[in-house]
């Protein structure tokens, strides 16, 4: 088809509601225009951290100041962390495509409070335009890190009380996110779908939504207590007050290891829709995954501790902590094998959002074997705090949670937009992308384990070999961002009609026109059979 | 799915007696703090103001007219927040 082609519905892009233009996206409710509006957002904030992450890369090229001094660094790798942690990878998918699909996988019209959806991305603008001010107000940029250790957090003399904001209020928006959430699946699955009749991304979502309801409320009033601690003088943490310093450790880990799971959940869920519509053939073990979602989410809720080591928690502490984190592999390797058995024997197509989410099982696996490295209470005591760190969660985080929204947005495009990208380019982005991922993170496990500690403006010259391979795949990984960018944003205009089901999926997105029209279904349906149902040619799951 | 809506009005009576158990937890919590229970102070605390919590979720949030699935959803919540707070002081003690 022709790109001068034009669909003849009118889409939820098409609607004109009260307002025009601007503030007709402003003010929508559609569950759909939000989940694009967050879209845009968090690309520009991604971009903006990644090129800040590519600044640290140059700096650290060779040892000593190279193009900033070592405060500017410290305060350059703070941001870089906040906004990516707290702007991109924790509300990323859920917000992103969890508003998109959500309902429509579920057979609905909306989500169950649209308004309160509207509000959560306000509020999620607010902490974000917030956390860009910590930059530019009054003192120094905040120089703590992402985590704003405490006692150190207590005292910067730099802008640390408006990032603490930031991410407070960053956090309301995703508590009511979550309980949008929940509420839509609990309250408006479409007729006949049971629990176990529900597509694998909402359940990822559901376990997400718990996590980000009963997790964020904890950091929020941590961060209050630390603003406390600063403008009041009150003891939490501070042990000339009668605090303990670890405590905050304690209760910001208690959020902050869940929020990981916050982000890897729905890329597993994303994943999960992806593999068996490339392979035309049901999601093996649906249940297991499924149920696996929630074990996650259970699980992960309790390994806080694996964050604190070396902190000075007691050693049956650390015991159980250990003992618990290598648990949590067990859920996520059930959900590896499902992927990889769901693909055996399947009508296989390679195109770029399975290329993507075959990526992932490569990147996810690499970090997360790592991760029982660190879960280990050995071998944390000498990796603790290196280099190794970074690649690990870089491989979990990005390689996880990046690679999955990049699979998604490469499944979902069609239907967002009604118009197809091109494979060529896509496939030479995904070239780049994934050559650049490895040549940044790879060597970091390398220079992490020989001793590079994190956070460390300067470095022994004989880390300089690790830097400099890790800096020339940082330029190769924008290269491929970029590339990514320009193909999705020129299909946008000028793509070819996607039509309503270009990959042959079977779940309830792919059943109606592409983009969607403003309610999604014309009637909603009823659900008579299982979500990954290809067919009587193929066994139902 | 499940779209059916019963409402269910509390009476007056049942609004002050369920406001009047939350004024006197209030007061016992006060009266309690200035007991010393050492390192149990905050466990009694909490344990007063899970009480609480959970008169409030049972009557003005109406739980009780929920069904048993959501009930053990909302038991599940306490239990999570019990065992964080249980592991995180089990730190302490054992230290």
């Amino acid at each position: 088809m022709s790109s001068t082609e034009k669909y003849t519905h009118e889409s939820y892009l098409e609607h004109k509601g009260k307002y025009k233009g601007l503030l007709g996206w402003l003010t929508s409710t559609d569950h759909k225009k939000i989940g694009l509006m967050y879209m845009y957002a968090i690309t520009v904030f991604f971009l903006v951290a990644a090129l800040l992450g590519l600044m640290m890369r140059i700096e650290k090229i060779a040892p000593g100041p190279t193009i900033m001094d070592a405060q500017t660094y410290n305060g350059v790798f703070t941001i870089h962390g906040v906004i990516m942690i707290f702007i991109v990878v924790i509300p990323g998918l859920a917000a992103v495509f969890g508003n998109l699909f959500l309902p429509i996988l579920i057979g609905a019209k909306d989500v169950a409070f649209p308004k309160l959806n509207l509000f959560s991305w306000y509020l999620f603008m607010t902490g974000a335009i917030l956390g860009l001010f910590s930059q530019f107000v009054g003192g120094d940029p905040p120089d703590t890190g992402w985590t704003f250790y405490v006692p150190y957090s207590a005292e910067s003399s730099t802008n640390v009380i408006w990032a603490l904001s930031a991410a407070f209020i960053l956090g309301f928006a995703s508590i009511l996110t979550g309980l949008n959430f929940i509420v839509t699946i609990h309250r408006m699955r479409a007729p006949g779908m049971t629990w176990f009749k529900m597509p694998l991304f909402p359940w990822s979502l559901y376990a997400t939504a718990w996590i980000q309801v009963l997790a964020t409320p904890i950091v929020g009033i941590t961060l209050l207590m630390v603003i406390a601690e600063r403008v009041l003088n009150i003891g939490f943490f501070d042990p000339a007050l009668g605090g303990d310093p670890v405590l905050f450790q304690h209760l910001f880990w208690i959020y902050s290891h869940p929020a990981v799971y916050i982000m890897i959940l729905p890329a597993m869920g994303v994943v999960t829709e992806i593999f068996p519509t490339f392979s035309q053939k049901p999601v093996f073990g649906y249940g297991a995954i499924a149920i696996s979602s929630i074990a996650i989410a259970v699980v992960g809720y309790f390994v806080w501790g694996h964050h604190m080591f070396t902190s000075g928690i007691s050693y049956w502490s650390r015991w159980f902590f250990s003992f618990l984190t290598f648990i949590v592999a067990v859920p996520s390797a059930i959900k590896v094998f499902n992927w990889l058995s769901t693909m055996y024997g399947g009508k296989i197509s390679l195109k770029p959002p399975l290329l993507y989410a075959i990526s992932l099982i490569f990147l996810f696996l690499i970090g997360g074997f790592t991760g029982l490295t660190l879960g280990a209470l050995a071998t944390n005591i000498h990796t603790h705090d290196t280099a190794f760190v970074v690649a690990h969660f870089h491989y979990i985080i990005f390689g996880g949670m990046g690679f999955a929204f990049f699979a998604g947005i490469h499944y979902w495009f069609p239907k967002m937009y009604g118009r197809m990208y091109s494979f060529r380019w896509a496939n030479i982005a995904w070239g780049f992308l994934f050559l650049g991922f490895n040549v940044l993170y790879f060597p970091l496990f390398i220079i992490g384990l020989q001793g590079m500690p994190r956070r460390y403006f300067d470095y022994l010259p004989q880390y300089q070999t690790g830097h400099v391979i890790s800096t020339i795949g940082a330029f190769i990984l924008i290269i491929g961002i970029f590339m990514m960018i320009s193909n999705l944003i020129y299909a946008r205009k000028k793509g070819a009609l996607a039509g309503p089901n270009p990959w042959k999926g079977v779940t309830l997105e792919w059943k109606i026109p592409s983009p969607p029209p403003l309610e999604n279904f014309d009637e909603i349906p009823v659900i008579t059979h299982q979500p990954y149902f290809f067919g009587d040619t193929n066994d139902e799951d | 799915m499940k779209n059916d809506k019963h409402p269910h009005i509390s009476s007056y009576n049942q609004h002050i007696t369920v406001l009047l158990v939350l004024l006197i937890l209030t007061f016992i919590t006060v009266a309690v703090s200035g007991l010393h229970f050492s390192t149990f102070s905050v466990g009694v605390a909490l344990i007063i103001a899970s009480v609480k919590g959970a008169t409030v979720l049972t009557y003005f949030m109406h739980l009780k007219y929920e069904s048993l699935f959501l009930k053990l959803i909302v038991a599940g919540v306490f239990l999570v927040y019990a065992l964080v707070i249980v592991l995180t002081f089990t730190d302490y003690l054992l230290r």
